[in-house]
């Protein structure tokens, strides 16, 4: 297929329908409008395709929560402050083992904060984000091509894993043009659905299907979440992403996802200019974390530090720390709020620090 | 008028909502005994007088009881 | 011999877990009653809310969702577009439609969603102790109105049956109440021609529901009973709000 010249959401949009997904439901906010207006032109234009504009976010992912309950693929889009709006609902569905797609956008915060690019939501989407022990699968695209790609997998892993899947970019992403090509995908083996709710016939084989996530006696609350366990270890065993750049024989390693990365790389590339060895471990999904490709690397004899570069006053670093767990020194650059470092800005401390 | 009226005891809460509906006045909690929650149950005094109209039975909260007439 | 009532296979045998005299029973049985004359139980997906009937997927012998507090319709929603031959109905009470849910019930009666609602109003927050509701009587008294609801502090209680009717998208409303075998009769009526309503699809129907909660009340279940007629009906007039089936 040939290369098409298109906006992040757009192409997010159309990688969502090509992935099978049927129903959009969403609420307007910036940077992700252009998500729900190429889904309201598209998905009536689908086979079997519906978008809704609900009255509010929370509205929102909970018609998404009914869909999936009716075992349809489905999917909603917000940014920021709308998904934390969502959370309620996400952490329902988590508890209720529903499959969807959630996706954010990225703006400045806390608060309204600014509708410029962030990754401040980094503990929001991969600590749980509501309320109880649960987890998304978060993948965290670096290039809208890479945006389209994981799209086919975020529905897949859904439906595998029975949980919410995050797609988590930053403003840049969604707002940015850029070449993309949307392959034909390898169909996965999914399960069936036998726990939708399509109506229950008294005199059929299927069991009355109840959707649900309030398990009220100890016992059956704690098998619930045993469950969940289980399969968020399945997750972290089977599905971690990740991508190791120039890290061989590297001296400074640098860690950072989504467009932040791709500056990281400029970076790389101006230290390399002045001789020093830079590599760089993206994690491509961000929960779970890529803890043992990151401790690989580290360990490497060449490898002195570690620098975390995030829009955010260091989120993922908590992460890092974790997985580096004190074995060489690590440090953080980067700002709260929407502020974007440029390649020269992170070059400049990676060689300043090498030299302290 | 021959009717029955059967009440799932077992069931019954004892709220008496059935005493009340009746345009007979043959229902009763009974005085006597008590189910396995613990309530005393309703019970029909004076079947021959029921009129099956199955008032009872349409306001119970707990549809334990059944109506059935020749 | 004839059998003249006997217990809808749409309840399960499971016992309710309401109080003893609580309006919610009867409300449950019309509802299955309904499904069951219908005959579309194999195709109704009932979702049931957050408050004294959060356990109602124990009872209706059919597919449920248990949704959030005051999300049953946004969740109805979702389901009803996926599958648009299901006949999909909420089942909420007065803390989770008229207070947290109130703008999901609203907007899915301004789109006009092809879901019927079952809304139960006792003036109170049952399952979580007997707190005021945005239903709570004037003067009633509470676990937070200790003193009696006071309009000047709070407001005076809301009349959703009327408010829904004004909405475009809302084709039957009807506000009913089971003090009475008369009533509850009625009741049921209302109940099947929002179901009706949904299966012609004429739009979002919505019966309200004036129902007892003799725990929360303080009062026997016979009293309870006596109360609704003697201080909620005089509030809220019970009868057909908005009837556009037959257009």
């Amino acid at each position: 297929m040939a290369k098409k010249l298109m906006k992040g959401c757009e192409a997010i949009a159309e990688a969502a329908i090509q992935a099978g997904c049927r129903f959009f439901f969403g609420y307007p906010i910036t940077p992700q409008n252009d998500i729900p207006e190429y889904m309201s032109a598209r998905l009536p234009k689908v086979e079997g395709g519906c978008f809704l504009q609900a009255e509010s976010e929370v509205a929102a992912i909970n018609m998404v929560y009914g869909a999936a309950a009716a075992g349809a693929r489905v999917m909603t889009s917000s940014s920021s402050p709308g998904v934390s709006l969502k959370q309620e609902g996400i952490s329902y569905i988590a508890g209720a083992e529903l499959p969807c797609v959630v996706c954010n956008m990225m703006r400045g915060g806390p608060g309204l904060g600014s509708i410029q690019p962030s990754q401040g939501d980094y503990f929001q989407a991969t600590k749980g984000g509501g309320h109880g022990d649960y987890h998304l699968i978060v993948l965290a695209p670096s290039s809208v091509q890479e945006a389209v790609d994981l799209m086919h997998n975020a529905f897949d892993l859904a439906d595998i894993y029975r949980t919410p899947v995050m797609l988590l970019a930053d403003g840049i992403i969604g707002q940015m043009m850029e070449p993309v090509e949307f392959h034909e995908f390898e169909k996965r083996e999914l399960p069936a659905k036998p726990w939708a709710v399509t109506g229950y016939d008294p005199n059929g084989d299927r069991k009355r299907a109840i959707v649900n996530s309030l398990y009220i006696e100890v016992d059956e609350l704690q098998e619930m979440n045993d469950r969940l366990q289980a399969r968020y270890k399945e997750i972290c065993e089977k599905e971690v992403m990740v991508e190791k750049y120039k890290t061989e024989g590297a001296e400074v390693i640098v860690c950072a996802y989504g467009t932040v990365a791709r500056i990281c790389k400029s970076a790389i590339a101006l230290c390399e200019e002045k001789g020093v060895k830079v590599g760089l471990v993206r994690p491509i999904t961000i929960w779970p974390f890529p803890e043992k490709a990151l401790q690989e690397v580290m360990a490497q004899p060449s490898v002195k530090r570690e620098l975390t570069v995030e829009i955010s006053a260091g989120q993922m670093h908590e992460d890092v720390r974790l997985a580096i767990n004190g074995s060489k020194p690590t440090d953080f650059y980067g700002k709260p709020g929407s502020y974007t470092p440029t390649a020269e800005e992170i070059a400049d401390y990676i060689l300043k620090t090498r030299e302290a | 008028m021959v009717s029955k009226v059967t009440i799932d005891e077992n069931r019954c809460k004892g709220c008496g909502l059935c005493v009340r509906a009746c345009p007979k006045k043959i229902m009763q909690l009974s005085k006597t005994k008590l189910n396995e929650k613990g309530y005393h149950p309703a019970e029909v005094i004076d079947q021959e007088s029921c009129i099956a109209c199955a008032s009872c039975a349409r306001t119970c909260p707990d549809a334990v009881i059944t109506v059935e007439k020749e | 011999m004839k059998t003249v009532f006997k217990k809808t296979p749409v309840l399960t045998d499971t016992i309710m877990h309401y109080c003893p005299g609580c309006g919610h029973g009867i409300v449950h049985r019309l509802v299955a009653e309904v499904i069951e004359e219908l005959g579309i139980q194999n195709k109704t997906i009932g979702f049931v809310p957050v408050g004294c009937a959060v356990f109602g997927y124990k009872y209706f012998n059919i597919d449920c969702v248990e949704a959030a507090h005051g999300r049953a319709p946004a969740a109805a929603t979702g389901t009803k577009r996926v599958n648009p031959n299901n006949i999909v109905f909420t089942y909420q009470g007065d803390g989770d439609l008229a207070s947290i849910g109130a703008a999901e019930i609203v907007h899915a009666a301004h789109r006009g969603e092809k879901i019927t609602t079952i809304f139960i109003n006792n003036a109170i927050y049952g399952m979580t102790g007997g707190q005021m509701a945005p239903t709570t009587l004037v003067g009633q008294k509470t676990t937070t109105s200790p003193y009696g609801r006071d309009p000047e502090h709070c407001g005076k209680p809301i009349r959703i049956a009327e408010m829904i009717a004004t909405i475009e998208g809302a084709a039957y409303v009807e506000r009913v109440a089971v003090d009475s075998t008369p009533n509850i009769i009625k009741a049921k009526a209302a109940i099947k021609k929002a179901f009706q309503c949904q299966i012609d699809r004429k739009g979002f129907s919505l019966v309200e529901v004036l129902s007892s909660c003799p725990t929360n009340w303080g009062k026997s279940p016979a009293e309870a009973m006596d109360w609704i007629k003697s201080d909620m009906i005089p509030y809220y007039p019970l009868g057909v709000k908005k009837d556009i089936t037959n257009e």
